[in-house]
This record gives C-alpha cells, sequence and structure tokens, in this order.
C-alpha cells in the first residue's frame, strides 16, 4: 500500500494509521518512509530507525529507506566475490554514476520496497511481511516517484537493469497486490490536486488508486440555527463569551465549507473516499494514529 | 510575545529578487501571489514565477492558465477587491523542461553538439523529471528574467519540494553532474568514453556492465560526452546564477507552518541559508490561530456566562469546549512560534491567521495581501475584529 498526496496533509500521520490498523487485524506490517526523515519514528515516540527494520509495537515494524544503503544491498546480493564489490566500491566511475545518474535514487527506493515485500527474502535477517505501507514522497514532483522504474526500463532497452526495472514496474503496477491511496485535505486547491493525482496515477503509471482518505475533517458541532444565535454575542461587547462565540463560528465555517468540499471530492474522484478527522491536538503522536487507526475499520 | 514586527514592506525594500522557499503544504504559492500583489499594488512593475504543476497559482489569480512566458494578471480583477493597482502584475509558469531545452539550445557551441543532447534518450528521459532540474530551472529563468531587466521585482514561489533544503542542494547537484570534476576525468581521450567503448576496459567497468548492462553504460557515456563542450558555459553561468542568489538585492522569506514539524524545517532551512550566506530577510508563518487576546481565565466560569448569554445550557457548554480547543491550538502556535523567533534570532515573524474560508482565490489573495503587509499590531487588531 503506497499512501501519496501533496506535502502537508498528513501522509505520515494516515500510513502510521493503516500501519496500526493492519497489525491490530493480525498482519505481519512495516512502514517505510523515503524522505529520511524520521517522520515515522518519531511518531511512534521513537528513536531514529535508520536504514534498519524495527520493531515499533506488535507485527508492527518501521524502516527508513536510504538510498545509498539499499544501492549497496542491492550490489552485495549481485555480487556474491567480496574482492569484486569491494574494488566496485572503491571505483571512482562507480560511485559518480551511483551519484549522478538521475533517477537511480528513486529506483533502489523502489527496489528495497519490492524486496521488503518479497516472500522470499535474499537479505539476511529478512523478516516476511503480509503487509508493506510506504510512506511516499509528496507529489509536487507529480507522479514521477512512481514512473521511476518505466523511465528506467526505457531508458536501458535492455540488460539486467532492463529486466529488473521492469520487474519493479510490474511490481508498482499489480492492481491485486499494489494498491496506492492518496491522502487529500477539505480545500478547493488540494480537492483540486487530488482528482489531478488520481487521473496521472491511473491513466500514465497505470497504478491501482484503492482509496482517498480526506483527511483533517472539521466535526460539525453546531447547528445552523446554533450559529445564528451565536452571530449576535460574537458581534456584541469584547470579552471571553465575545471570543467563543466567534472561535464556534470559525468551527462552524469551516466544517460546512469543508463539507462542500467532501462533496466536490465525491464527484471529482472514482476510488472511495473515506473521512478522517480534524483532531483538535496540539501535537499528534502514537495515541492520535491510534485513534485514527480505528476509525479507518 | 512582542507583535512589534516589521512590515514586510520595509524587508523587500530595494530588492529585486524576491525567493518564497519553505516546505511543502505551507501555502507558499499563496504568499508568493500575495507579495507579488502587494508590491504590484505599490506601484512596481512585478513577475511572480511559479513551477507548480498543479496550477495554484494561475487558480489564485483568476488565470485559466500559466505557460512558460509571463501574462499579465488583469487589473480589473484587483478593483473587485478594493486593491488599487498603480503598478502591473506578471505571472508566470515554468516549464522544466522547455526551459533546459533552451539552456542547452543557448550553451551549445554549436547545432551539432545541441542536437546530439536534445536527442539524446537519456536527455529526453530525464530533462523534465531530473531531480533537481525543476529547482535549477526555476533558478535558471529567474537570472534569465533578472538578466533582461523586464521587471522592478521577481518574486520565486521556489518548486514544492519534500524537503526545502532540496531547493538550495539542487543546482550544486545538476552542476556538478553536468560539469563535475570527475566528468572530466571520463572526458578526457583515455576516459569514461574511450573506456566504455572497450579499448582498455577496466576491470571496475567490466564489473558494471555486468550489473548495468553495456547498453546503458553506452547510452550513458554518449549522454555525458554529448555535454563536454559546453561545461565551461555551465560552470560560468553557474557562477553568476550563485552571484545573483547571494546579492544584496536578494531576500530569501521562509515560509511554514505553525504545527511543529514545518517549524522545525523552517528552523532548519534558516540555518542553511545563513551557512550558504545567502541573504535571509524574514519568516512568514501562515494559518497561524491567533490567541484570542489572552482571554483564558478571564471569566471564572465561561460555561456558566455564555448559557445565560446564549440562554441555552447545551449550547453554552459546546461553545465553551470548543473555544478551549482553539485555546491550545493557540498556545501550541505561540509556543511554536517563540521558539522559531529564537532560533532565527528574528524579530520580524509575520503571522498570517488561519482564516475561516479557505485561500483559492483574488478575495482570499486580498485578504491575505492585508494582513502581509500590516504592521504586527494591525495584523493583531484585523485577527481580533474579523468577524
Amino acid at each position: 500500500m503506497i499512501v501519496t498526496g501533496k506535502g502537508g496533509v498528513g501522509k505520515t500521520t494516515v500510513a502510521v494509521a493503516l500501519g496500526m490498523r493492519a497489525a491490530a487485524a493480525g498482519k505481519r506490517t512495516i512502514v517505510c518512509e523515503v524522505s529520511a526523515q524520521e517522520n515515522t519514528s518519531r511518531m511512534f515516540d521513537h528513536a531514529e530507525v535508520g536504514f534498519h527494520e524495527v520493531e515499533m509495537e506488535e507485527r508492527l515494524w518501521s524502516i527508513s529507506i536510504d538510498p545509498d544503503e539499499s544501492m549497496r544491498e542491492y550490489v552485495l546480493l549481485q555480487l556474491k566475490v567480496r574482492a569484486m564489490r569491494d574494488m566496485l566500491f572503491r571505483s571512482r566511475i562507480f560511485n559518480y554514476l551511483a551519484a549522478a545518474t538521475p533517477g537511480l535514487k528513486e529506483l533502489v527506493t523502489i527496489g528495497k520496497i519490492w524486496e521488503l515485500a518479497r516472500l522470499d527474502r535474499k537479505t539476511k535477517a529478512g523478516r516476511m511481511y503480509d503487509t508493506v505501507i510506504v510512506d511516499a514522497p509528496a507529489t509536487g514532483h507529480g507522479v514521477g516517484f512512481l514512473q521511476t522504474p518505466r523511465t528506467f526500463a526505457n531508458i536501458a532497452r535492455v540488460g539486467p537493469i532492463h529486466s529488473q526495472a521492469q520487474t519493479l514496474d510490474r511490481f508498482i503496477t499489480d492492481h491485486d497486490n499494489t494498491g496506492v491511496a492518496i491522502v487529500a485535505l477539505p480545500e478547493e486547491m488540494p480537492v483540486n490536486e487530488t482528482a489531478a493525482l488520481e487521473h496521472d496515477l491511473v491513466e500514465e503509471v497505470g497504478v491501482a488508486v484503492d482509496r482517498v482518505y480526506l483527511n483533517g475533517l472539521y466535526p460539525e458541532r453546531f447547528s445552523k440555527e446554533e450559529a445564528e444565535s451565536l452571530s449576535a454575542l460574537a458581534a456584541g461587547e469584547d470579552g471571553a463569551p465575545k471570543a467563543a462565540a466567534r472561535a464556534a463560528l470559525s468551527e462552524f465555517g469551516r466544517a460546512r465549507s469543508q463539507r462542500a468540499q467532501l462533496a466536490r471530492l465525491r464527484r471529482r474522484v472514482q476510488a472511495p473516499v473515506k473521512t478522517l478527522p480534524f483532531l483538535f491536538e496540539p501535537d499528534l503522536g502514537p495515541e492520535a494514529a491510534r485513534r485514527l487507526s480505528k476509525r479507518l475499520a | 510575545m512582542s507583535t512589534k514586527s516589521p512590515r514586510l514592506s520595509d524587508a523587500l525594500e530595494g530588492k529585486e529578487v524576491v525567493i518564497c522557499a519553505g516546505s511543502g503544504g505551507v501555502g507558499k504559492t499563496t504568499t508568493s501571489a500575495a507579495i507579488a500583489t502587494g508590491l504590484a499594488a505599490r506601484g512596481m512593475k512585478v513577475c511572480v514565477l511559479t513551477i507548480d504543476p498543479a496550477k495554484r497559482l494561475a487558480d489564485s489569480l483568476g488565470l485559466e492558465e500559466l505557460g512558460n512566458d509571463a501574462r499579465r494578471v488583469d487589473p480589473k480583477l484587483f478593483e473587485e477587491q478594493e486593491i488599487e493597482m498603480k503598478g502591473e502584475l506578471w505571472a508566470m509558469m515554468l516549464d522544466p523542461k522547455a526551459t533546459f531545452d533552451e539552456l542547452i539550445a543557448r550553451q551549445a557551441p554549436d547545432e551539432e553538439s545541441r542536437d546530439r543532447v536534445l536527442e539524446n534518450p537519456i536527455y529526453q528521459q530525464i530533462s523534465g523529471a531530473l531531480a533537481g532540474s525543476q529547482e535549477y530551472m526555476a533558478m535558471e529563468k529567474l537570472f534569465e528574467l533578472h538578466t533582461e531587466g523586464d521587471y522592478d521585482v521577481l518574486v520565486l514561489d521556489t518548486p514544492p519540494s519534500r524537503n526545502a533544503l532540496d531547493f538550495l542542494e539542487a543546482p550544486r547537484r545538476l552542476t556538478q553532474f553536468i560539469e563535475g570534476k570527475s566528468l572530466r576525468v571520463f572526458m578526457k581521450p583515455t576516459g569514461f568514453a574511450a573506456k566504455v567503448a572497450g579499448r582498455g576496459a577496466t576491470v571496475a567497468l567490466s564489473v558494471m556492465k555486468r550489473i548495468v548492462g553495456f547498453d546503458l553504460i553506452a547510452d550513458l557515456a554518449e549522454f555525458f560526452n554529448a555535454f563536454s563542450g559546453m561545461v565551461d558555459g555551465f560552470q560560468a553561468r553557474a557562477k553568476r546564477v550563485n552571484k545573483l542568489l547571494a546579492a544584496p538585492t536578494t531576500t530569501f522569506l521562509v515560509v511554514c507552518g505553525p504545527q511543529g514539524e514545518p517549524i522545525d524545517e523552517a528552523v532548519y532551512f534558516h540555518r542553511k541559508l545563513v551557512e550558504a550566506k545567502l541573504p535571509f530577510g524574514g519568516v512568514i508563518v501562515n494559518k497561524v490561530h491567533y490567541p484570542a487576546e489572552k482571554l483564558r481565565g478571564e471569566v471564572e466560569d465561561l460555561p456558566a456566562a455564555l448559557t445565560e448569554k446564549l440562554g441555552d445550557e447545551d449550547l453554552g457548554r459546546r461553545v465553551a469546549a470548543n473555544f478551549s480547543d482553539y485555546q491550545a491550538l493557540a498556545e501550541r502556535d505561540a509556543r511554536n512560534i517563540e521558539h522559531l523567533a529564537r532560533e532565527m534570532r528574528a524579530t520580524g515573524v509575520i503571522r498570517v491567521p488561519y482564516l475561516d474560508e479557505d485561500v483559492h482565490d483574488l478575495a482570499g489573495l486580498a485578504q491575505i495581501n492585508r494582513y502581509l503587509f500590516a504592521t504586527g499590531e494591525e495584523r493583531v487588531a484585523m485577527a481580533a475584529g474579523r468577524a
């Protein structure tokens, strides 16, 4: 399950909540971060995990996928002779090309995700997972990340990179086993962007978009009639009651305009939309993610 | 905390290039558009550049679409928002691939080398999608427009990156890629290309061929080779771009949100700006929950007071509970902003409130514009008086 969406929509929170949900359902689950920012481990109030599969909770692991480490691991699996790989890692040409070849980092990152999802893992002490959840990079650059395997398959017309890139592309676009979830916010432009993103993911990349999560939906705390009676108070004399009335009207206004955005989103995307509530909490931690995970049932 | 922040217009005084930087999802595009609108309203000829493929800028300026050429925003649109447009506002959406192609055409010593690059399959695959190419092309276009000198001020909405830092590092990565020392080594007659061609292939290369495949190596060699004639041009240009970024007439504004994570990123980004000796102009925090003038605790029993005024006990209780939630968010925001100001040693933190309506059109933009260009005191008053 690949969790994507534009920056700042709460991808990490949703990815972790999905992970908790799967683990609670008895699945051995790993949440993969690819941005090296350790947002996931922070979400669990855990120390940084790095390029290691670390158990966060029962049946729930986390890893931060580092492209350099993935590349190393890949070469190690390809070359069995130690002298050969030592020579390669020391080689200036190899290091230069590894650093400079565009898209290679994304490719080896997807390669690692593929490796984690395999049932016969080749890495030492590789655990078997039922569910792999990816907290994918923000979609600022369009759908580039998920398209990398195909781009490489096209660049390398034949040879091992070509066939491996093709394998990864098939993995990404395997509708039976791989799905994408888009996280959106109930605002005008994020809704537009989500619709465009779903279109590109389905039409250009060919992945299955299984669900759209509309995150941060304000609860409907006040009725229209109540809002009307609050308006007078909000226009009245200064003080705490006025400020409280204004906060209530603000909540009412947001909840209402967000419902309109939810309706727009439902009209504009193909995948089913699931809403997640806005949490009035200063800082989101593991407990907040757990509460959201219960809403994902 | 102090509300005596300087006006944004002071920070922008005498600037020719304004770069809005920050991580994704913090309202950078809206902020860039609002700043450009404010400067244009004050009589300047302004061009705002975005690379955002999501057409956010076009949407918020009421334009159907933007192209790689600048378009003027209809001044009539601003009259409706009661903004008097003394200057001109232009907007442009960058097409990274087209900009890259133009750059190659300009840098190529002759038509043959130009075509060799443009027709190279690797170039075609990567020129639009290469990580960092968007960032680099944004700077490239900025430099080009600045050199042409048609505008008083250029406002750049930096590409939405996972991490604001990508923007600072991308040009270095890309120029290294094109002109790096290692590349030069390979370009020598005995270098990489020759080795790949088969003669005197090193063991390293033969191992790589086994993993990667010969064709790809050969294509890459051809790709690097095609660029070899342009190395000097790229180097010289990159230097001039960097000089523009560091010039006293340039300013970087850091845009962020009030939550912990965006604040941490803004602090980190600011540190990197300082390290790179780039001019930092101030920080704009969007979507701030303003504390309602420290009213917490002013009324002993708020639910009771509200019940009395509203004549509805249940409603009074819910309004009080909701207020408490809002106050908690406002206190968090104030805490985070205080931390931000301390870390950046910045007195000029500009706070834009979380408006009741989401900002996606010119009316919203006009409202943001009024906040941005107000003094700190005015902003607080506006936030408090907003009904």
